[in-house]
């Protein structure tokens, strides 16, 4: 199967989803003739005109509420935030308007919209430039997160969200716009709230989503060469997360460790910690162990940035820990 | 700048493009017996450590010394050094993620900035900002902010406060032409006007924000036009590559604020010669407009006036730019020389709930 980057999987997927339905647009800061600042946009504006892909100014709140404005009486718009370090900015239109839309005009109105780009840690990017903010969309009714670990999950995924009638958060782990993978040429969609086996095994359950899924397969790898077999399973979707997934995996394992990028206290990884412990405490063997960033903010420095990430060591101590193996 | 093809004459005299047009000739005599030839040294000199400090850092950069962003002030220096110039050591200046200079200009040592930008525990930061967050209470250096418009807000609160104690102080906050649409910038412009605060809103208006034209983002070219909407004074700076005009227009701002509580917003029309970041190759423009902007270079035109008006010789002034160039370099060398954090800084000056790894 040809291969092809992650940004690139992303690019298909919304060139393909504006072809069929030109009520899909794209807009942000430097989508258009800028190509996209982390270049996923590449060539749209050539493609579909200046209508289509839009140029905005640096407004946020602005441009995302104008979107969800367009998505209430029938367009759907892709909002490309640079990164969702900015997309703070736009919190209230998203959080007090788009999500609960639908909810409070008694299911006279909804809002198609998809806000989309740039998540989690950077390469020494700082404290402002350099986070994880799914867990604050998470916690808000009414809307969706997605957040794609590789090329093939990126493109199909993003169709989904693009048909979604609601709302959706997709948030693409920074440091994986250039990494490469299988991508059919024939259209496929994911359904939505459906998570994937990255890697079956039989002893541990390692639960991740975005960037920290490849963190847990090279963990399995190490893993595997002492004898303890994980499982590494990607959420894809972290609301809705795909219960369904996990159960089937911790009753295998009867072990299971969550490892996000994000801070810890009132988590994406401390929901789902919490729905294990509760659905599954007679399945496990141990408890569910966590692994996240470091409680604090960012800082520059490029070996502080490391300790306070998640590393493989983090995810093997933590499943030596769960499988009760002397490290 | 911004505006492209239509390079209007300066009022030192009917320039054919491609001549350099000189300082405002008014302005530098009037300066000149005011601060007297060696402050205006100083604040040459000041200018061309700037350029050469990041002329470093863009090496230093590429050496993989500093990482992540790195924002160059090349070609705005005569804002930096002619607006901080006109305060006192009591005013206070905010700055956004372009501030290398701006710091400099306010005193910061090159050495301390530079060893914030390779992440050493010893930079002004102690390695935790980065190039985007430098800060110097003693200095009233506030800022290095990441976020576009963020420090508007905030600069508008620094204004609040030194008025509250009564201070005597103005606080000053930069701004891109890229922070204006956005409603950080309104709420806080009016509130400095309701609340009668001294402060002083300066636009570095560069033509772009990352790469788009300043034309395609702002209803108004002339966004100075805008502090009519608060009942506040516009100024706009059309050749703020000009140093004299530079200070000029912040001193008159900055006595307004101090004298009369108000605000002032103030447009001042310079241009970058880098891409907007280290990891833009500024392909949105064109070399002539490149060149065209390098014709009015703040320094050069500065070297020419100092000469010109037998303040120093050419060979004085080189020998100026020969330190600052053994300055930046000497800055990179202590700043390779210096110690990262220790771990124990990962969990210092944040509160922390939750200092372990995982569990
Ligand atoms: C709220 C926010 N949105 C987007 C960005 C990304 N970004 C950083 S700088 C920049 C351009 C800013 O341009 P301008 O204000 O004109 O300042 P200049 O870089 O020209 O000095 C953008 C879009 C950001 N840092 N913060």
């Amino acid at each position: 199967m040809r291969k092809i980057l992650f940004r690139e999987a992303l690019r298909e997927a919304m060139v393909e989803e504006m072809e069929r339905d030109d009520s899909v647009f794209l807009m942000g800061e430097e989508v258009a003739e800028y190509n996209g600042a982390y270049k996923v946009s590449q060539g749209m504006l050539d493609q579909f005109g200046a209508k289509r892909v839009i140029d905005t100014p640096i407004a946020e709140l602005g441009f995302a509420g104008l979107g969800i404005g367009a998505a209430m009486v029938g367009l759907k718009p892709i909002v490309e935030m640079m990164t969702f370090n900015f997309a703070i900015l736009a919190l209230d239109q998203v959080v007090n308007t788009a999500a609960k839309m639908r909810y409070m005009s008694g299911g006279a109105l909804s809002c198609p919209i998809v806000i989309r780009g740039a998540g989690g840690a950077g390469g020494a990017l700082g404290a402002q430039h350099s986070q994880s903010l799914e867990a604050q969309y998470a916690h808000i009714p009414g809307l969706k997160v997605m957040m794609p670990a590789t090329p093939y999950d990126a493109k199909g995924m993003l169709k989904t969200a693009i048909r979604d009638p609601d709302p959706v958060i997709f948030i693409e782990g920074e440091i994986l716009y250039g990494t490469e993978g299988e991508v059919p040429e024939e259209e496929y969609l994911i359904p939505m709230g459906k998570g994937d086996i990255k890697r079956g095994g039989k002893d541990v359950t390692l639960i991740a989503w975005s960037r920290m899924v490849h963190l847990c397969l090279d963990a399995a790898e190490e893993l595997a060469k002492e004898g303890i077999d994980a499982e590494v399973i990607d959420l894809r979707t972290i609301r809705p997360f795909d219960r369904e997934m996990i159960a089937e995996s911790v009753k295998k394992t009867n072990r299971a460790v969550i490892v996000e990028e994000g801070w810890p206290m009132a988590s994406v990884g401390g929901a789902v910690s919490d729905w294990i412990a509760r659905e599954l405490f007679d399945y496990l063997d141990a408890p569910v162990g966590r692994i996240h960033q470091r409680d604090v903010p960012m800082p520059y420095a490029y070996n502080l940035e490391a300790a306070t990430l998640p590393k493989v060591e983090d995810v093997i101590a933590a499943v030596k820990k769960a499988t009760y193996t002397k490290s | 700048m911004a505006k492209k093809g239509s390079k209007k004459p300066t009022e030192s005299g009917e320039k054919k493009t491609g001549e350099m047009p000189k300082l405002d000739a008014k302005i530098g005599k009037r300066l000149r017996k005011e601060l007297g030839d060696d402050r205006l040294v100083e604040m040459y000199d000041l200018m061309v450590r700037m350029r050469r400090f990041e002329e470093q850092a863009g090496r230093s950069y590429q050496m993989g010394k500093i990482k992540g962003f790195c924002h160059l002030y090349i070609g705005q220096e005569a804002v930096a050094a002619g607006s901080i110039g006109a305060l006192k050591d009591r005013d206070y200046v905010v700055a956004g993620y372009r501030e290398h200079a701006q710091a400099m200009a306010r005193g910061m040592e090159e050495n301390d900035i530079m060893a914030e930008l390779y992440g050493k525990a010893s930079g002004v930061s102690k390695g935790k900002g980065g190039s985007m967050h430098l800060f110097d209470v003693d200095k009233k250096f506030y800022g290095g902010w990441g976020i576009v418009g963020g420090q508007i807000p905030t600069a508008t609160g620094v204004a609040f406060a030194a008025k509250y104690r009564e201070e005597d102080a103005v606080c000053i906050v930069y701004m891109g032409d890229g922070t204006v649409p956005q409603g950080a910038f309104h709420e806080s412009l009016n509130l400095a006007s309701i609340w009668d605060l001294p402060v002083v809103y300066i636009i570095e208006n560069n033509g772009y924000g990352m790469g788009t034209a300043v034309n395609r983002i702002s209803a108004v070219e002339d966004m100075s036009t805008k502090a009519a909407s608060f009942n506040m004074k516009g100024v706009r700076v059309e050749d703020a590559q000009d140093v004299f005009k530079v200070y000029e227009t912040i001193s008159e701002a900055v006595e307004y604020a101090r004298k009369e509580n108000r605000p002032t917003l103030v447009q001042l029309d310079t241009y970058r010669y880098r891409g907007h970041s280290m990891s833009d190759p500024a392909t949105y423009r064109t070399k002539d407009e490149v060149t065209r902007e390098q014709q009015r270079d703040p320094i050069q035109r500065f070297t020419q006036w100092l000469v010109e008006n037998k303040i120093r010789t050419e060979d004085e002034l080189k020998e100026i730019d020969a330190q600052a160039k053994a300055k930046a370099k000497a800055a990179a060398k202590h700043a390779d020389g210096e110690d990262f954090p220790s771990l124990d800084a990962l969990t210092e000056d944040v509160y922390v709930e939750w200092p372990w790894a995982f569990d």
